[in-house]
């Protein structure tokens, strides 16, 4: 387990509810992330956990409770309000734009942050092309993070794998959010991307200072990296604590290794 | 061994986002550019062959030129931001009578405020970017339903404009300055005082128009806005989860695609035809040009020029053949024929490449920068 440095609240999920017709998705879901931590989200299969990603960024709305982000109450908003907000995401299958070089694929995540118009953009010069070049520069430095210099101008459809799911945490990091949502960012690696994907989340955390909510079912990883965990199982919180607490607790146990009746 | 980019050196983020980084495009853009502004109408002036008789001008030249500007606004649309349209034709129709109504004056009188929208006639080229910018509406108009619908719907929806701008064009006489026959005569084409009618001249003003809009639209699909529009295309969800805004990223697509066709319905009618009826403006016209862009590649510039020359030139190359080679047969023989080869070929290339000509040509590329050491 990492030390915390434990500050401010970022966000507070307060007893959220969400259904699909009478398929209950959440039910009274609360929980907290502390500015600069990183928070696990686990549960078994069907817990609500994307669920619970896509309501925190907009995508689902909740039918009950609220979610306070940055001191700001919101009861409906859309995905690009929130990403305006400063909530990045990556995605459990990876949502890769596949017709796109990887650099492209990263400059897309850099929208937000362009202003020059349509016309400055058609003629490409003076204002609008320094801005095109300062905002390479910046996803060159992500690249170089991500250690993905050598595919920078392939489609992205034709990298293996981890490679896309690379690309796909370097998109979410040209946006330079204040809190990034990881799902499931593991799933499918061997040991040795695992150990990378490991690193890039942890220097993510330590240099950018970025608040991380992930998503992860592998146990090692999420005890390792975490500051703090939060348990979901046929959407209801049973659990929320420490790496440690959570581990020994008996709810927890029963979710993952199911009850004799 | 020609086209080898060893060697040359990037030191800038500026020169790696070049239009052409690597030196050999380069050179030979400017030799096509030379080519297209230069040798051709000495050619042309010269009478020397092919260029004898103003045919190969007239009948080939310009409309590939026109239809390659109308394509390149297609692909935008369809290519780049994912939106399959069927309406066109639509919005070259647009262009060409707005531009129409600009170039011959508007006098709308509005009896109840005592007054009356008058606008005097404008010189051909504001009328032509005018009609583009009528076009531009008409499109952000019927861009609409796309934000809620996708794929083959937004293409009947799309159709609607069609089928609504065929009729108003055909039935509403205002648009047609109230001409008896319903086919209306282009304004004189003076451009800055200079009047321009010969062959040569008209192709000129084809070719700058087509030059100029195919490198906005180049850097456009290369800036931040295509890149919008490609992750619109690709994956919307994530799109809107990165801060892309859906309505404005479809929204700019329909406009400037129209805008686009809108230019290129307006140097259809004026500078290829002279006279025109709605005809002109069919479906037949959507059609070709969807095929177009779906030959010559979609997502790419250089594929709106190639389905372009393919569908225009291809059937007219075929149609000279038998005559060419002395075989004796009836034109209504040839020209099913032409059909008969046109669409078998276009069947062949989907096969084999999907992707159309411009894939063809960039996977040329990337060998040939190996050769002939590939491993």
């Amino acid at each position: 387990m990492r030390s915390p440095e434990v500050n401010d609240v970022m966000l507070r999920v307060e007893r959220v509810s969400l259904a699909f017709g009478g398929v209950k998705a959440l039910t009274d879901v609360s929980f907290d992330i502390r500015k600069g931590e990183i928070r696990a989200i686990i549960g078994p299969n069907g817990a609500g956990k994307t669920s619970m990603l896509n309501v925190i960024n907009g995508f689902y709305h909740p039918n009950r409770g609220s979610i306070t982000f940055k001191g700001k109450s919101r009861p409906r908003m859309r995905p690009y309000e929130a990403a305006r907000g400063g909530i990045a995401r990556t995605f459990q299958n990876v949502a890769l734009f596949k017709g796109m070089s990887a650099l492209d694929n990263i400059m897309a995540g850099r929208t937000l942050k362009m202003r020059y118009g349509l016309l400055w953009q058609a003629l490409r010069v003076g204002p609008a092309r320094t801005e095109e070049i300062e905002h390479r520069q910046r996803v060159e430095e992500i690249i170089d993070f991500l250690e993905i210099e050598a595919i920078r101008k392939v489609p992205v459809a034709r990298l293996p794998y981890g490679l896309q799911k690379r690309v796909e945490l370097g998109r979410a990091l040209a946006m330079e959010p204040d809190l990034l949502l990881l799902d499931e960012p593991m799933a499918g690696m061997n040991l040795e991307e695992k150990e990378d994907m490991s690193r890039f989340i942890v220097e993510v955390n330590d240099y950018y200072g970025t608040t991380i909510a992930l998503i992860e079912h592998d146990m090692a990883v999420v005890m390792d990296l975490s500051n703090r965990v939060v348990v979901l199982d046929h959407g209801v919180k049973i659990a929320d604590g420490t790496p440690d607490e959570v581990k020994t607790n008996q709810a927890v146990i029963d979710a993952y290794l199911g009850v004799a009746h | 061994m020609l086209y080898r980019e060893a060697g040359q050196f990037k030191t800038t983020y500026a020169q790696d986002m070049a239009m052409f980084p690597i030196r050999q495009d380069r050179i030979a853009f400017i030799l096509l550019l030379a080519l297209a502004f230069l040798v051709v109408p000495l050619l042309a002036k010269l009478q020397i062959w092919p260029f004898g008789g103003e045919y190969l001008l007239r009948a080939i030249l310009i409309p590939f030129l026109i239809l390659s500007l109308a394509a390149i606004g297609v692909n935008i649309l369809v290519g780049y931001c994912g939106q399959i349209s069927l309406g066109s034709g639509a919005f070259m129709a647009v262009g060409a009578y707005s531009a129409y109504k600009f170039g011959t004056g508007i006098n709308i009188p509005l009896a109840w405020l005592g007054t009356a929208i008058v606008i005097p006639p404008l010189p051909v080229l504001p009328s032509i970017l005018l009609g583009g910018l009528m076009a531009a509406f008409a499109g952000v108009l019927f861009g609409v339903p796309s934000l809620r619908i996708k794929g083959l719907y937004l293409a009947v929806a799309t159709l609607a404009a069609q089928f609504f701008f065929d009729w108003v064009f055909l039935r509403v006489p205002w648009f047609t300055n109230y001409s008896s026959s319903g086919s209306v005569n282009a304004p004189a084409l003076n451009f800055f005082g200079l009047t321009m009618n010969s062959p040569i001249e008209r192709y000129f003003i084809c070719l700058s128009f087509v030059t100029v809009f195919a490198l906005l639209a180049k850097n456009l699909v290369r800036g931040n806005i295509g890149r919008q529009w490609m992750a619109i295309r690709d994956m919307d969800i994530a799109a809107e989860l990165m801060g892309i805004r859906p309505l404005y990223a479809k929204l700019t697509a329909f406009a400037v695609s129209s805008f686009i066709v809108g230019v290129a319905g307006a140097l259809w009618a004026f500078v290829y035809l002279g006279s025109w009826e709605p005809l002109a403006f069919s479906i037949d016209r959507s059609f070709q040009l969807l095929f177009m862009v779906i030959i010559g590649g979609l997502g790419s510039i250089l594929g709106a020029f190639l389905g372009a020359a393919f569908i225009l030139v291809l059937p007219i190359l075929l149609d000279q053949v038998p005559h060419a080679l002395g075989i004796p047969i009836s034109v209504e023989t040839v020209s099913l024929l032409v059909f008969i080869i046109t669409g078998s070929l276009i069947c062949y290339l989907l096969i084999v490449e999907p992707h159309g000509f411009a894939r063809l040509w960039s996977t040329a590329k990337e060998k040939l920068r190996l050769w002939p050491y590939p491993y």
